[in-house]
């Protein structure tokens, strides 16, 4: 069970002079329950490239496959394999259209011909997961929310599919810190709840590595390296900065402390470890 | 995909064509436009497709890129070509029924098509090889003058230019919105017309939400920086006519005055 790309490129504009190739020769596997952290500059090719994960796009040349199945053949099947697949773009906000949040919710799980009573608990389900109260909120009308709501409900709608693949394109852009780590500590809650398989894309180290168990770091169309968080961060760092990503700042100060001399374990990525690290570092020296 | 369409079909490059004064551009193509008109005979057609591949040549157009701007308007050309061979009196060629095809028909036919199609390719050329940008510019200069008489020239170009600014903008919020919710089962496809007008409505209300928030928000970037319309505003690049737009003129000069002497003489 896995979403596999074999081959892909994706050419926009094509047969003009603004033809450009934002993938090229994309291989890459995506198994079920893995949480893939996806980083790389902005221009590197990563929005094009999960826009492929449930056939948005078209690939020029290449194939993609989910769960065995082929997605740009014609029918049920091909249909149910994308619809495996739930998706959330950058500012998701902006495409909330319906009177209130229940309805904007529905729109999805409705359109899959989902019954009415399922869709009820679908919409209760998808508001908890996101932390907003059904009853506070189900009747208000979604473009008197906040910002921070209003991006909640939308991926809420997402949820509300389902889904056993679920793809973030840069969910907490625009998000003050205390919403980024609220919109990631649910994707994470939902992620070990239910094993559904999150593919997040971002350009900010820190939130990916803490919590991807896969590292995919993308740079001019291509996939550059592809691990765990750790050995990449760690061994790597000489291609993270070609690929003009930033190490994320804890590894960053435990290289120092290494330079400095002091003999601590520059391959941990959360604070808690690093932090009993220089301590027993400090009492060893 | 949407975002694949190429905005007023500018052509990038650096040829002769493309270095011209978007004014001497704007008036040439109105000049030779209406200098089409004066052509009644073969020869003067045989100038005028000379000339037209000359200038064509000359921009580095691709002729693909051409033949395509013809494509939009072929029925209309189609239809012209019918309607003369048809509707013109004169001896008859052929019969179908109650339509009846004239050799004068024939004739007037084929030079009102070509007629049409120099018209659609030379007024391509001029967007082929002036950006939008520029090409508000030259409307806006050659508008000037008439700012005396109240018009908005500035204003008019200014609107343009946004206009112009925000359509990849909005042709790229569409697919974003569009995507998004395909993603979630929507389908803009299928069905009859009413039903597909009713789908349309989770791309049409968050599309002209979005639309009104990036108008407000232009306008208040734009007053915050003071802007407060034409007058009295300098610019960076200023149009400047050079000895080539000098020379396009001749050359154009010389091309009008051999169509009225063929006229004249083949009278």
């Amino acid at each position: 069970m896995s979403i596999r790309l074999q081959d892909v490129t994706y050419i926009y504009m094509s047969k003009t002079p603004f033809e450009k190739a934002a993938i090229k020769k994309i291989d890459l596997e995506i198994k079920q329950g893995e949480f893939v952290g996806i980083i790389g500059h902005t221009g590197s090719g990563k929005s094009t490239l999960v826009q492929h994960l449930n056939g948005l796009l078209k690939p020029s040349s290449g194939m993609v496959h989910i769960d065995g199945q082929n997605i740009h053949e014609k029918g049920e099947t091909a249909r149910n394999a994308k619809r495996s697949v739930g998706m959330v773009f950058q500012y998701p906000e902006h495409q909330l259209f319906e009177e209130s949040v229940y309805e904007d919710i529905a729109f999805g799980p409705r359109n899959l011909g989902v019954k009415e009573e399922e869709i009820e608990t679908r919409v209760k389900k998808a508001l908890d997961f996101v932390g907003l109260d059904f009853e506070k909120f189900a009747k208000r009308t979604p473009f008197q929310l906040s910002g921070g709501q209003m991006r909640r409900v939308a991926i809420a709608g997402v949820v509300a599919l389902d889904p056993k693949y679920l793809v973030l394109d840069e969910p907490s852009a625009g998000l003050d810190p205390r919403g980024r780590d609220e919109i990631f500590g649910q994707i994470m809650n939902l992620h070990q709840a239910t094993g559904i398989t999150v593919v997040l894309v971002s350009h900010n180290m820190e939130d990916v590595a803490r919590m991807a168990n896969r590292l995919i770091v993308m740079n001019k169309g291509e996939i550059l390296l592809d691990g765990k968080p750790k050995d990449i961060f760690c061994n790597h760092q000489a291609q993270l900065k070609e690929a003009g990503v930033d190490v994320p700042p804890l590894t960053l100060l435990m290289n120092q402390f290494k330079q400095r001399g002091l003999e601590v374990d520059s391959a941990v990525i959360d604070i808690a470890t690093a932090a009993q690290n220089v301590y027993k570092a400090v009492r060893r020296g | 995909m949407l975002t694949d369409i190429m905005l007023g079909q500018y052509f990038p490059g650096n040829s002769l064509l493309h270095l011209l004064d978007p004014r001497t551009k704007i008036i040439s193509t109105i000049l030779f436009i209406s200098s089409i008109f004066l052509a009644e005979t073969y020869q003067a057609y045989i100038i005028l497709a000379a000339f037209i591949v000359f200038i064509i040549a000359l921009a580095a157009i691709p002729p693909t890129m051409i033949l395509r701007s013809l494509k939009p308007l072929w029925i209309i050309i189609v239809l012209t070509l019918l309607i003369h061979i048809f509707t013109t009196p004169g001896s008859i060629i052929y019969k179908i029924g109650p339509l009846a095809a004239t050799q004068e028909g024939v004739r007037q036919g084929l030079f009102m098509t070509i007629r049409l199609v120099f018209l659609i390719v030379v007024s391509s050329l001029l967007t082929f090889t002036t950006s939008p940008i520029a090409l508000t510019d030259g409307i806006e200069r050659l508008l000037n003058p008439f700012k005396k008489i109240g018009l908005p020239a500035h204003e008019l170009a200014m609107m343009m230019t946004i206009a112009l600014r925000f359509i990849p903008t909005l042709l790229e919020e569409t697919d974003k919105i569009m995507k998004a919710q395909m993603a979630r089962g929507a389908d803009f496809t299928s069905g009859n017309i009413l039903r597909r007008a009713r789908n349309m409505i989770p791309l049409l209300v968050p599309l002209f939400i979005s639309a009104f928030r990036r108008a407000d928000e232009l306008a208040t970037a734009m007053e915050a920086r003071c802007y407060r319309g034409g007058h009295q505003r300098t610019r960076m690049k200023e149009l400047q006519i050079t000895t080539r737009d000098w020379l396009a003129y001749g050359v154009l000069g010389i091309i009008i005055g051999v169509l009225v002497a063929v006229r004249i003489y083949s009278k």
